[in-house]
């Protein structure tokens, strides 16, 4: 029990997705302008990383069983693809009001990098299905967390910076200036379980 | 489209249109990747190869693939390619494999990869598609290098682990903050060298995304500029 709650912790707070794997990172800079879409981003991720998580799993096993644990790249982003556009469509015919919610961002999320590494990380760290899906669970927390964040931060701060910008940072630069400080601010949390 | 000449496809990425310097995409392995500059090398190289296999099977196959379906095609094409590149790797550079890591299989993510097989691969010929996919490589792993050298040589005094500068080291730029820092210092230093010309891209937004076009959330946004200028010209009226 105490093990879950390490992985849980620690891939919130430690190992961010975001902030200190970079995965998912055209997410993170593109979705982030707006508070609104940034809260409806991390939902879908935290929605299709858990449903990833349970279907590649057994997936894994099925493949390492057959000895052609190889062929992991390939059928994980297939079998990703299609459970989003079935979850679209599912979601769709069932529950119109999450689809509203959610349902503009599930496309993005079939080229994210988030979920395919958690999906491929939980099967290079071994882990068992109960870990993979707390791990699962806590990238996308941690993706959350990081991505709530910075959209606040922009939606505040930094729409209109104006002048006090120098010339040649306004825009993307200073984006990714705002990023590595939160990057370092995240830092301060290493170290801490182990 | 006009005809253009074989050398300006093949320079268009590595100088006007660099993936990573101007269009702003394939941010993921480009920040974990450039942590030094063996790294960088090794994931341009992995992703170059991987992009020019796929233009070209891409384009020569661009009149067979059904238009609806052609996202799930791509991505599957490629996959093909990545797990072929991850073998080599495998067998040949072990050490690369290990501190690259998950990111060589998220190569079938990399958005440069997928986004010039739509903006690039399924319009135009063989060979015009294989000399995009080669420049547009060569730009990624210029990108990449520039990068990786800079952390590399500031983060521990070290290229390609030969001693520069003795005794120095600032760890910042080895850690995942730095690779935000100085991909934010090239951008910053790149407008200025250029007075913001060479920068299309005023912003970070969906614009760069490879899947912008078949995206609902770029419906989404225009519905909501369309509904907002409504309400701003009732405004107006009353």
């Amino acid at each position: 029990m105490t093990n879950l709650i390490i992985i849980f912790l620690s891939i919130v707070f430690v190992n961010n997705f975001l902030l200190s794997q970079f995965l998912g990172i055209c997410s993170f800079l593109g979705v982030s302008n707006k508070m609104s879409s940034a809260v409806g981003m991390s939902g879908a991720v935290v929605f299709v990383m858990i449903l990833a998580e349970a279907v590649t799993w057994p997936v894994q096993q099925i493949l390492d069983k057959f000895g052609i644990g190889y062929l992991q790249t390939v059928v994980f982003i297939l079998v990703i693809a299609a459970l989003v556009q079935f979850v679209e469509m599912f979601m769709k015919k069932f529950l119109p009001s999450l689809q509203k919610a959610l349902g503009i961002y599930l496309p993005l999320i079939t080229t994210n990098c988030a979920i395919l590494g958690a999906t491929i990380n939980a099967i290079t760290f071994e882990y068992s299905f109960a870990q993979s899906m707390i791990y699962s669970f806590g990238a996308g927390c941690g993706y959350a967390v990081a991505m709530i964040i910075f959209a606040g931060i922009r939606e505040e701060k930094m729409n209109d910076l104006g002048d006090a910008v120098p010339a040649a940072f306004r825009g993307v630069p200073i984006i990714l200036v705002a990023a590595t400080i939160m990057s370092l601010s995240f830092m301060g949390f290493t170290g801490m379980f182990q | 489209m006009d005809k253009k000449s074989k050398l300006s496809i093949l320079t268009n990425g590595i100088i006007k249109e660099n993936p990573v310097l101007i269009l702003l995409i394939g941010t993921c392995p480009t920040l974990a990747t450039s942590s030094s500059l063996s790294n960088g090398l090794g994931m341009g190289v992995a992703a170059t190869a991987v992009l020019i296999c796929s233009n070209i099977v891409i384009s020569a196959l661009r009149k067979i693939i059904p238009d609806k379906v052609r996202i799930p095609c791509y991505i599957v094409l490629i996959a093909g390619f990545v797990t072929i590149v991850q073998f080599i790797v495998k067998a040949y550079a072990p050490a690369l494999d290990k501190s690259l890591g998950v990111f060589l299989p998220l190569i079938v993510v990399n958005c440069i990869i997928l986004g010039r097989a739509e903006a690039f691969a399924n319009k135009n010929s063989v060979i015009d598609s294989a000399l995009d996919g080669i420049g547009m490589g060569i730009g990624f792993t210029l990108a990449l290098a520039a990068m990786g050298s800079i952390r590399e040589l500031l983060g521990t005094g070290c290229l390609l682990g030969k001693t520069i500068i003795p005794n120095f080291s600032i760890g910042f730029f080895n850690l995942a903050p730095g690779g935000f820092f100085v991909y934010g210092i090239l951008i910053a230093v790149l407008i200025a060298a250029t007075k913001g010309k060479a920068l299309k891209k005023t912003n970070f937004s969906c614009g760069v995304c490879p899947m912008y076009n078949s995206c609902n959330l770029a419906e989404a946004n225009e519905e909501v500029a369309a509904e907002a200028a409504a309400v701003a010209q009732k405004g107006a009226e009353a």
